[in-house]
């Protein structure tokens, strides 16, 4: 049977995990280390150590921006944004979801407009996001104040072949 | 020169000040724009962050789409233009990676079509001199900081832009308009993206920050190249912190005078134009 280790770098599919010698440049350059449970180089050590539970059921992984600070001055090249990717991919297949619920319901509701019109309508987004989230009042006077400057328009054209998005999204469903 | 043109979502939305200016530029610079026919949104973070298969596939439909019209093609939004160079990279490094996307979105891909940045075709194909030429207002008094973000820039083997750490050409790009650029260290820190609907305490931390060094670096307003970073750097920084923020083709479009270009500042959510009138700038 695979272990955490061997699965997380088959998926990374770049350079391996235990390349890391805890240099710890990836935390020191990380813009929301101080937001995070476990800092960078930390998860890198709790998968070699194969703590799975703790490391899918983090808020780490769904704090990290992508901003791909980490790989750019990594010295071992390890692609550490890609494995957070990967992580958050393994906790939502494996039904562990999200420890932080509101990032993955952004991005469900985010994901849920682009399925149904190819791009992204801004206004009807937000009331996905803010039913899926109940988080219905945050931000709701900054919308007006968009709304009168013109900045969020409610009907923007949308892709006209829709069926070949929604294909996308049937063929790429999470097994 | 003649390219593809994918304005990506948000520049139909929430950034159409930089749509409109940068079509007001294009044309003032002899850039012929054709849009992407029927293009789709790239699946920015929320794809990549959850699904792997589906972000390279939905950047992949567009790149697909573009490559019809065989120019390079130029993606102002820097998420889009970062989604894309992901896209691309994996599907040139990976050959199953590729039959499979292939199959998935039901064409194939040839990967012939270079994706470009503006800041990049501007200051490489268009030149400093030949834009310094064209400036008739330059925009003395204005002293911006280069924001650049994450997401031109990283990782640099995958974006292939500019210097990684130290970016200059947004900084040549606005001292040739007259602007006075201030220099920082910030140009390419995160706005926090994606989390500021989700998370919002954490974006506020991270513009605050931005702003507070922009201030100190004697800056008046921000300059950037990315609706995401806009939106941030527009609306969350705190009360007594913000500062106006600027797409570089706006600024571009004013020094030269073009029309309409005063037409984009109404709808920034912290208004310019006292700033511009200030200095007699429009």
């Amino acid at each position: 049977m695979e272990t955490f280790l061997e699965e997380v770098n088959k998926k990374i599919n770049g350079v391996p995990l235990q390349r890391c010698y805890h240099c710890r440049k990836c935390t020191a350059g990380c813009p929301v280390a101080s937001h995070m449970e476990y800092n960078l180089n930390k998860v890198v050590k709790m998968i070699q150590n194969g703590k799975r539970d703790e490391v899918l059921g983090s808020s780490t992984i769904w704090i990290c921006l992508s901003c791909e600070t980490c790989i750019t001055r990594c010295p071992n090249q390890i692609d550490i944004a890609r494995m957070m990717d990967v992580l958050r991919q393994m906790a939502i297949e494996e039904g562990v979801g999200a420890r932080e619920k509101n990032v993955l319901k952004f991005h469900d509701a985010f994901l849920a407009n682009i399925k149904m019109g190819g791009r992204i309508n801004e206004p009807l987004m937000m009331v996905q996001y803010k039913l899926k989230s109940g988080d219905l009042f945050s931000d709701a006077v900054m919308g007006v104040e968009m709304f009168m400057k013109g900045k969020l328009s409610l009907l923007s054209p949308r892709t006209k072949d829709i069926k070949s998005v929604k294909d996308i999204f049937e063929k790429t469903k999470h097994s | 020169m003649k390219v593809s043109y994918y304005p990506g979502c948000s520049l139909h939305a929430t950034g159409k000040e930089y749509d409109q200016s940068m079509k007001l530029v294009s044309s003032a610079l002899g850039i012929e724009l054709k849009e992407v026919d029927d293009w789709s949104c790239c699946g920015a973070s929320s794809a990549h962050s959850t699904n792997f298969d589906l972000s390279i596939a939905l950047s992949a439909r567009n790149l697909i789409s573009a490559e019809k019209d065989a120019l390079d093609v130029m993606v102002p939004c820097a998420a889009c233009f970062n989604r894309f160079k992901m896209a691309e990279h994996h599907l040139k490094a990976d050959k199953e990676l590729k039959t499979k996307i292939e199959d998935i979105v039901g064409t194939k891909y040839q990967g012939g079509i270079a994706i470009r940045n503006p800041i990049d075709i501007i200051f490489n194909e268009i030149g400093i001199d030949t834009l310094t030429a064209k400036v008739v207002k330059p925009l003395t008094g204005l002293k911006p900081v280069s924001y650049y973000g994450c997401l031109l820039l990283r990782p640099p083997d995958v974006c292939e832009f500019d210097n990684y750490e130290n970016p200059v050409m947004l900084d040549k790009m606005m001292g040739a308009i007259g602007a006075d650029v201030k220099n920082w260290s910030y140009k390419t820190d995160c706005c926090g993206g994606s989390l500021a609907i989700s998370k919002t305490s954490i974006v506020v931390d991270m513009c605050d920050k931005l702003m507070k060094a922009a201030r100190e670096a004697g800056a008046n307003c921000v300059v950037t190249a990315c609706p995401l970073c806009m939106n941030n750097l527009d609306m969350r920084p705190s009360r007594g912190l913000k500062l106006p923020v600027f797409y570089f083709t706006e600024l571009i479009a004013l020094a030269m005078g073009l029309d309409g270009s005063k037409e984009t500042f109404k709808s920034h959510m912290v208004d310019p134009r006292p700033l511009l009138k200030q200095l007699q700038l429009i």
